[in-house]
């Protein structure tokens, strides 16, 4: 009898029904597979936002082209901001967070599990939520009924005088719901990294990847939360006759932007601090040399988290602040740039007397190097009120973000999914896909957003639906909307290598990039609870200690 | 064969970026001025480049545009040529001994110098901004500017010339102000609803009207002719077709254009049918006519309607075909307008549109 039970499970566990293994990964507290969970459902909606962003490119390709109503166009851009940054960017990087951090700090999970998966579990709804909005926005109506306002939702747009119907309740509620999410999992981080480092890994030897992630789970706590409370405020504006910002009642339309940015801005760096974590990995390890100035580093990406708190109301530089004001936010934006600069320099030391291997992850980490640079400068041009006011609000600042969020943001990931796609699945992602995904993009790239700065110099600005000709704006849009789609084509060649290495792909072996930090000493995928015995470490490179004992790194730090 | 392939890819990569570099500062600094180049004639109806401005306060903004642009640029070459210059110096090479290079950790000194030398920079970039917005925004008003209050509404601009008692729409007439003796336009901007932003990017940074709340901008056009503008902070549906357009006028020019406006609506008694459609609908709940019982605030006053080159906020030109369709069907040239369909009759239609031809 016992046998024979011995002999069904050997069977169960050969071929389990799917449901248990799909009940498995719906009930897992794991941090890897919610890491995985955060990832793949922020690919699904950078594909979705991508969609939406070659609607709004086609649609602009030629002046008064009618390829979608001014009303879908509206829809479509509101859509595209608030996916790109809410369910694409944050998600995506709280993946690779999650998956992460415990593993490079030598711990077996995050501080709270079941806190992780409520997370994730909210944000997920939180994006059901907003595209809910297309078929529940304004009664059953089918689609076409989803936000308008602009993905920074300015009052008085959003009250109900000028948005009836759903679709503005939708937006406000989808990211309440995801706000929570950030919330939480900003708080693991924090006791993650502060509480569960492993045995000798003091704060100066954290990797610098923990570093940032910590400042970004900082800077989530203090910024998600005005946002969530405007968004409260402006529901009971809304249902229960309150007058915050309906401004036919003496609401103030100026304090829902300051309520906005002082979330919004911040949020620029919640986005790119990780990223920042990325490349502090990648060009070490591609250079072949510890990162340049360490202590310097993590100064400097605490100064970003504290500068950043103060620069809001460059957002807000044309509606008529004191010239104290504007001067104010003119000096904390441009001190920006100068941690930031500290960032970027000490790369380049990195890389200095290094011998950089041009992998895909390093490909992608230069082109950030390059590409951030210029985002800094135009940003720095922004940063001066006075330029802003013929700036802001035209085609400049579209090209200006974009070339922080996909040159700098999704750059970074493409190098961060290439790095550690080996690790999360054991399989190498192809270099030669890899390669043409680089070229292709970083082509796609500089005709699109390169080329976008113009229109706005010559007075295009953003968001209109459509444009007379004559207005020397036509080529220019033509070849952004040509540069968008060799971009959806890379992306196209990047999901395909997703795809065919899991299946095709060389096996990785734990550290296929010889890399010294602890995610590399584990198998790839790392098994269960990640370590058998938790690791001691002695300096911030604990692998390169192993694999050079005659000359360990912690003999000098 | 690994290294071979290195080799290669480095090329390609240096060869994108000069590429790359060419079209941003080709495109950047150039592209912009390049456009504007040809015209013989200063016609500005179909331009409305930043770096081409014609009045005293654009090229004090024109100016520090230019100053930060040589400043970031500047940077943008240096930090450039150090990044080519160390991937191409320190790549991994063929025939490497395969040892690893020298781990070098920091250098406080240098660090120090890539911290102080940016606090220099954003000290002369900060101190060069907070001049020029003192000179804009802090600028006292002189006894005999010209004052006009904008009003934005979705999707139009309304102008009124308190001290002159002329009231219009989307077409602002300003006096120029010549340099010798600067007569300035001082604007007080409002909002009738949403947000919107009022920018004329020839004769100023833009400048947003909020509703509750009172924002002030001057103008010191040095150039006759007429500029084009439009609403940059998106306000609803139509944002698209908020259009503006400024005239620059002479002096004599600008007076004689007053004169007219005050002037009360043309009565021309062989128009008496279409006037009374005008009267007798629902035109008159939005729009004014001086001089008839029609006194709507909602729309554009339409006593001088036929001085303007364009409707709907310069979605189409001043046509009678258009003024037909315009009170016809608006979503045909402007979907999502406020203005409603009027469902009138064939014959009430062309009467009222003969009507309002006649309201020079």
């Amino acid at each position: 009898m016992s046998s024979d039970a011995m002999a069904i499970r050997t069977a169960e566990a050969a071929g389990r029904p799917w449901v248990e293994v799909l009940h498995e990964w719906v009930t897992t507290v794991d941090h890897k597979r919610l890491g995985i969970f955060y990832i793949v459902y922020a690919l699904v909606f950078l594909v979705i936002g991508g969609i939406e962003a070659v609607i709004i490119r086609i649609q602009l390709m030629r002046p008064l082209n009618d390829f979608v109503t001014p009303q879908v166009f509206n829809r479509m851009f509101t859509m595209h901001g608030t996916t790109m940054i809410f369910f694409v960017a944050m998600p995506v990087l709280f993946g690779f967070a999650n998956y992460l951090v415990p593993l490079m700090i030598g711990a077996r999970d995050m501080a709270f599990p079941r806190l992780n998966a409520f997370s994730f579990w909210l944000m997920a709804l939180g994006g059901f939520l907003l595209y809910f909005s297309f078929v529940g926005g304004s009664g059953l109506y089918g689609a076409g009924n989803a936000p308008d306002v602009g993905w920074w939702a300015y009052a008085p747009l959003t009250s109900r005088a000028f948005s009836p119907g759903h679709s503005t309740d939708y937006w406000t509620i989808a990211l309440l719901v995801s706000g929570f999410g950030s919330i939480g999992t900003a708080i693991n981080l924090i006791a993650t990294i502060l509480c569960m480092r492993c045995p000798g890994m003091t704060l100066g030897r954290m990797p610098l990847l923990a570093w940032l992630n910590l400042v970004m789970s900082g800077m989530v706590l203090i910024t998600i939360t005005p946002l969530s409370a405007a968004q409260i405020m402006l529901m009971v504006d809304r249902y229960l006759g309150g007058h915050f910002f309906d401004t036919q009642a003496g609401g103030s339309a100026a304090l829902w932007m300051h309520f906005f940015w002082i979330f919004g801005h911040p949020e620029v760096y919640i986005l790119i601090l990780p990223c920042f974590a990325f490349m502090s990995e990648i060009i070490p390890v591609f250079s072949r040399k510890p990162i340049f100035g360490y202590p310097v580093m993590v100064g400097a990406s605490v100064a970003i988290g504290f500068v950043s708190m103060s620069v809001w109301a460059h957002h807000m530089f044309s509606i008529g602040m004191s010239s104290y004001a504007n001067a104010f936010f003119t000096i904390t934006t441009l001190s920006v740039g100068v941690p930031t600069g500290i960032k970027i320099f000490n790369w380049l030391g990195t890389m200095w007397g290094g011998k950089i291997q041009f992998k895909t992850p390093m490909l992608f980490s230069i082109a950030f190097l390059f590409q951030f640079l210029i985002a800094g400068l135009t940003g720095i041009m922004l940063g001066s009120a006075a330029f802003n006011w013929q700036l802001t609000g035209s085609y400049f600042v579209v090209a200006h973000f974009h070339y922080v969020i996909v040159g700098g943001i999704l750059f970074a990931l493409f190098g961060a999914f290439y790095y550690w796609y080996p690790k999360i699945t054991g399989k190498m992602l192809s270099e030669t896909l890899g390669k043409l995904h680089f070229w292709l993009f970083f082509i796609g790239f500089h005709m699109t957003f390169d080329l976008m700065h113009i229109p706005g110099l010559l007075g295009m600005p953003r968001r209109i639906y459509t444009y007379e000709p004559g207005r020397g704006w036509d080529t220019w849009n033509l070849l952004v909307t040509i540069g968008a789609f060799v971009q959806s084509i890379a992306t196209l060649v990047f999901v395909a290598n997703l795809i065919i290495s899991y299946f095709k792909g060389r096996d990785a072996g734990n550290d296929p990039w010889d890399a010294w930090t602890l995610e590399w000493s584990v198998s790839s995928p790392p098994p269960e609870y990640n370590f058998a015995t938790i690791p001691t470490v002695a300096s911030r490179r604990p692998l390169w200690d192993i694999k050079h004992p005659e000359d360990p790194d912690s003999r000098y730090e | 064969m690994a290294m071979a392939e290195n080799e290669r890819t480095e090329g390609g990569l240096l060869l994108s970026r000069v590429l790359s570099v060419l079209v941003i500062l080709a495109g950047i600094l150039f592209a912009a001025q390049l456009c504007v180049a040809a015209p013989a004639q200063p016609d500005h109806s179909h331009v409305s480049n930043i770096f081409d401005p014609h009045s005293g306060n654009a090229g004090i903004l024109y100016r520090l545009g230019n100053f930060v642009l040589s400043i970031t640029g500047l940077i943008f070459v240096v930090v450039f040529t150090l990044l080519v210059y160390v991937v191409v110096k320190f790549r991994s090479r063929a025939g490497d001994n395969g040892r690893e290079p020298a781990q070098v950790y920091g250098s406080t000194q240098i660090e120090l110098a890539w911290t102080v030398i940016p606090i220099l920079i954003v000290v002369v970039l900060f101190l060069a901004t907070a001049r020029v917005i003192h000179a804009i925004e802090d600028a006292e008003q002189p006894t005999n500017a010209m004052e006009v209050t904008v009003i934005g509404h979705q999707f139009w601009w309304e102008y009124r010339y308190p001290a002159l008692g002329v009231v219009t729409a989307n077409e602002l007439h300003i006096p120029v102000s010549d340099p010798a003796h600067p007569r300035p336009t001082f604007f007080k901007l409002l909002s009738a609803d949403t947000d919107h932003s009022f920018w004329v990017p020839q004769l100023g940074g833009k400048t947003d009207l909020i509703p509750n709340r009172i924002n002030k901008i001057w103008f010191s056009p040095q150039e006759t002719g007429v500029f084009l503008g439009q609403c940059a902070q998106y306000c609803g549906t139509q944002h698209a077709k908020m259009l503006l357009r400024v005239s620059v006028d002479s002096t004599e020019d600008f007076d004689a254009w007053i004169r007219a406006q005050k002037l009360p609506a043309i009565q021309d008694e062989k128009e008496a049918a279409g006037r009374r459609v005008f009267e007798t609908t629902a035109c008159l709940n939005c729009h004014a006519v001086g001089g008839t019982n029609g006194t709507g605030r909602f729309g554009p006053d339409l006593t001088h309607l036929m001085s303007r080159q364009t409707i709907a906020a310069g979605a189409a030109e001043n046509t009678p075909a258009n003024l037909r369709l315009w009170i016809q069907n608006p979503d045909a040239i402007k979907f999502g307008s406020l203005m409603p369909a009027m469902k009138l009759s064939d014959a009430d239609l062309d009467a009222l549109v003969r009507y309002l031809e006649t309201l020079k």
